[in-house]
């Protein structure tokens, strides 16, 4: 029955994929590429995740997890499997995969499909899984707790450095994505505005007046997110509220920076956790809804397969596609900080090691296909609305006319009208340069849903779409703010004690305005950048996305080594040799390039030259020196990165080959078996079926 | 019309989607863990309010969530 089951799929997605090869000079509709992956994911998860589990990972249902030894009913509890999927996608689903693809669809819709679905089948849902395993098999350990015992100090840290650098730099880019949206657009941003007030009212409301009642509130939450986005489109047609909401991007990027202290110092139950119930909701609900929709709809795919900016000539970033496809999808493909929470809340939630396939397999496939509509969303637009949305006034000009001549020259068609048309239809006065990428996927999701569930509702789907990405960017905001300010508590507390105290008012407040400081270098620098930011931004956060992943594949597979499975080691050593390949040569093109558009040196040098020679206007010429310093500052970044990364690999190595070779390494941290007793799992209440995320 | 039968089916899995999303939400933890307290004889057990700020205090002081 399973082979048949096999065979059928094998050859479905056989089909699919031939569909897409066939239709190269055609547009394709959406539903073979969505038929395809899910058939590339169902083989993956039968067969090879299947393999990787039994065979290299040798789960063992019949050993006890901790969750069954130390469970106290609050941490540590045995949790259903789908129950703990849904933790665990809850958990790892951000707005990344949302981004990434939309800024790769500049090469053609191809290129970012194959990498979301090989990288995630053979390389990022392994990652997850893999820590999980690890992570559990270790009391839930974090990663950089197993980087110490399993290869040694020098991991420990590379870990720890590499973690709150990423979370500075992904915390920037995604402020910056926000700050794009909301910019100009009354009706945005009044609607982001008020999902303030709307998780302050939940949480006052799950604290004093009903404790612990999440579903309700979050159902009201929920509701009265939605009534901000029609209370919006009101704002935006009253002449003197328009005007009070109408911000440019610096005094949106300084309420981000504010918002961000802020919500860093207010207790968790105030505004960080409220908001992340409402955000777990919406996420959850617009996941489905985009699968739905996109299934009825079956939109034709209009971006060519591929796009002659393959040669690393693209206005979005610069850069040939390879490596930088493989840098720009980071999540949805492979992501690094996957491996974070796999290795810290998951591992105390599994009942039975047989889970761990579901669990960290199955959300990251789930994850991916995420990637896969965000991809879809983007190339469902005409290519030429899609590129005049995405491009930055510093590429095609600030004025409309000669956006749409630079893009139609180009060979993708595009008119003024067609695009003032467009922002009169989503509610805006302009959908120009609005780079970022969020604006871009709300025009696509709403035609998506517009389409399938009314057409007259388009303005309210756009707004719908960018509150559902704000409020889903703002949580990571939060809660990466949070987390950075623990690391750097624990860094500092090795300096001074007291600091140390996580809950010491006075470091508290230190060491959250040291992070926030970090990252609002980052969005500032990104907000009076000409070319909108994020193509210098993005990039950096792909590379230090990628770098965390090959360190989590590099201690997994000196885990595997050293517990005597070198013949399989294959199995995250490919994916790591692949991420390291790929960091180090976009690392390498981002510092020496001397094309300006891709090396930061280079851009420093031309403009610092420019500066000299004094044939930048006044504006320009005042912002110059800050943009050269960052240009340089980020050059140095990268390089740290790519140290840090080979640090860990090499350290891995010695490892490696000292057990090969017979040598004494550091003893396994893995926790001394001990017999389950848990019974197959009995379930509080009856259980959904497969599939219903 | 819907027979009786797709009906029952039907009240079936909205009450089994509404337990996943209490679950998942963490909405019945504290039914959960009063379980547990039963179970394990642990002493009296906390209260709904103390268990639900202690339960966010630690869910926040970690990495749970990601990009």
């Amino acid at each position: 029955m399973n082979k048949i089951a096999g065979v059928l799929l094998a050859a479905a997605g056989a089909v699919a994929l031939g569909g897409i090869a066939l239709h190269r000079h055609e547009p394709i509709n959406a539903l073979w590429i969505v038929t395809a992956a899910v058939c590339i994911y169902a083989l993956g998860y039968r067969f090879y995740a299947a393999w990787v589990a039994a065979r290299v990972l040798a789960v063992d249902p019949t050993r006890a997890t901790p969750a069954e030894r130390h469970d106290n009913g609050r941490d540590f509890v045995p949790t259903h499997r789908w129950i703990a999927f849904g933790h665990h996608f809850a958990a790892i689903a951000g707005p990344g995969p949302l981004v990434g693809p939309t800024l790769a669809a500049q090469f053609g819709y191809l290129p970012g499909t194959l990498w979301i679905l090989v990288g995630a089948v053979l390389g990022g849902c392994v990652q997850d899984m893999t820590i999980l395993l690890l992570s559990t098999r270790r009391d839930g350990r974090s990663l950089g707790q197993m980087a110490r015992d399993e290869l040694g100090p020098l991991g420990g840290f590379a870990a720890l450095i590499g973690t709150l650098l990423i979370m500075i730099l992904l915390i920037a880019v995604l402020g910056l994505v926000v700050v794009n949206a909301m910019k100009h657009s009354p009706w945005s941003t009044a609607t982001i505005f008020a999902t303030i007030p709307v998780a302050i009212l939940v949480g006052l409301h799950l604290r004093r007046l009903r404790p612990g009642r999440i579903l309700e509130a979050s159902l009201i939450g929920v509701a009265l997110m939605l009534l901000a986005v029609l209370g919006g489109g009101w704002v935006d047609g009253h002449a003197l509220l328009r005007g009070l909401f109408d911000w440019s991007s610096l005094p949106l990027a300084g309420f981000v920076i504010g918002y961000g202290w802020i919500a860093a110092i207010l207790p968790v139950w105030l505004l960080l956790a409220p908001r992340d119930y409402l955000s777990t909701f919406l996420k959850l609900g617009t996941v489905a809804l985009l699968a739905v929709a996109i299934v009825l709809l079956h939109p034709q795919i209009r971006m060519p397969a591929l796009t002659s900016f393959v040669d690393g000539h693209g206005p979005i970033f610069g850069g040939k596609i390879f490596p930088f496809v493989f840098i720009t999808i980071a999540c949805g493909a492979v992501s690094g900080f996957h491996a974070l929470v796999a290795s810290g809340t998951t591992p105390k939630l599994i009942a039975s090691e047989a889970d761990v396939r579901l669990i960290g397999y199955g959300s990251m496939m789930l994850e991916s296909f995420v990637a896969i509509m965000a991809m879809i969303a983007a190339t469902l637009l005409d290519p030429g609305v899609f590129f005049a949305i995405n491009t930055g006034a510093g590429i095609v000009g600030a004025a409309p006319a000669a956006a749409v001549h630079t893009i139609s020259g180009w060979g993708f068609p595009v008119t003024v009208e067609q695009m003032q048309t467009l922002a009169h239809e989503m509610g805006e006065s302009t959908l120009f340069a609005r780079t970022g990428g969020a604006p871009s996927l709300a025009v696509g999701m709403a035609s998506i849903f517009g389409n399938t569930f009314g057409r007259g509702l388009l303005s309210v789907w756009y707004h719908f779409a960018i509150m559902f990405e704000a409020v889903f960017i703002l949580s990571t905001l939060d809660a990466g703010t949070r987390v950075g300010r623990f690391m750097l508590q624990d860094l500092l507390g090795h300096v001074y004690a007291p600091l140390g105290r996580t809950s010491w008012y006075p470091s508290v407040l230190f060491s959250s305005t040291l992070i926030v400081a970090g990252w609002g270098y980052f969005l500032y620098v990104g907000v009076i950048d000409p070319n909108g930011g994020v193509n210098i931004l993005w990039p950096l956060f792909g590379i230090a996305n990628q770098m965390l992943a090959a360190i989590a594949l590099s201690v997994a597979t000196g885990i595997l080594v050293k517990s005597g499975k070198a013949r399989y080691a294959a199995v995250t050593l490919v994916p790591l040799g692949w991420l390291a390949i790929v960091t180090t040569v976009a690392a390498w093109q981002k510092i020496v390039s001397t094309d300006p558009r891709i090396g930061l040196l280079a851009a420093a040098h031309e403009l610092s030259a420019h500066l000299a020679a004094g044939t930048l206007p006044a504006q320009a010429a005042a912002t110059a020196p800050q943009l050269i310093f960052n240009q340089r500052l980020d050059a140095w970044l990268t390089g740290l990165f790519t140290a840090v990364l080979w640090l860990v690999i090499l350290d891995m190595g010695r490892v490696c080959l000292r057990k090969l070779r017979g040598l004494p390494v550091a003893a396994t941290s893995e926790a001394p078996y001990q017999a389950a007793r848990l019974q197959p799992f009995a379930l509080p209440a009856r259980l959904p079926q497969e599939g219903s995320t | 019309m819907l027979s009786r039968p797709i009906l029952r089916a039907l009240a079936k899995a909205v009450a089994a989607v509404i337990a996943w999303l209490r679950a998942v939400s963490g909405d019945d933890a504290y039914e959960r863990y009063l379980t547990h307290q039963a179970r394990a004889h642990e002493g009296p057990p906390l209260d709904r309010r103390t268990f639900y700020e202690e339960r966010e205090q630690r869910k926040w002081s970690g990495v749970s969530r990601c990009c």
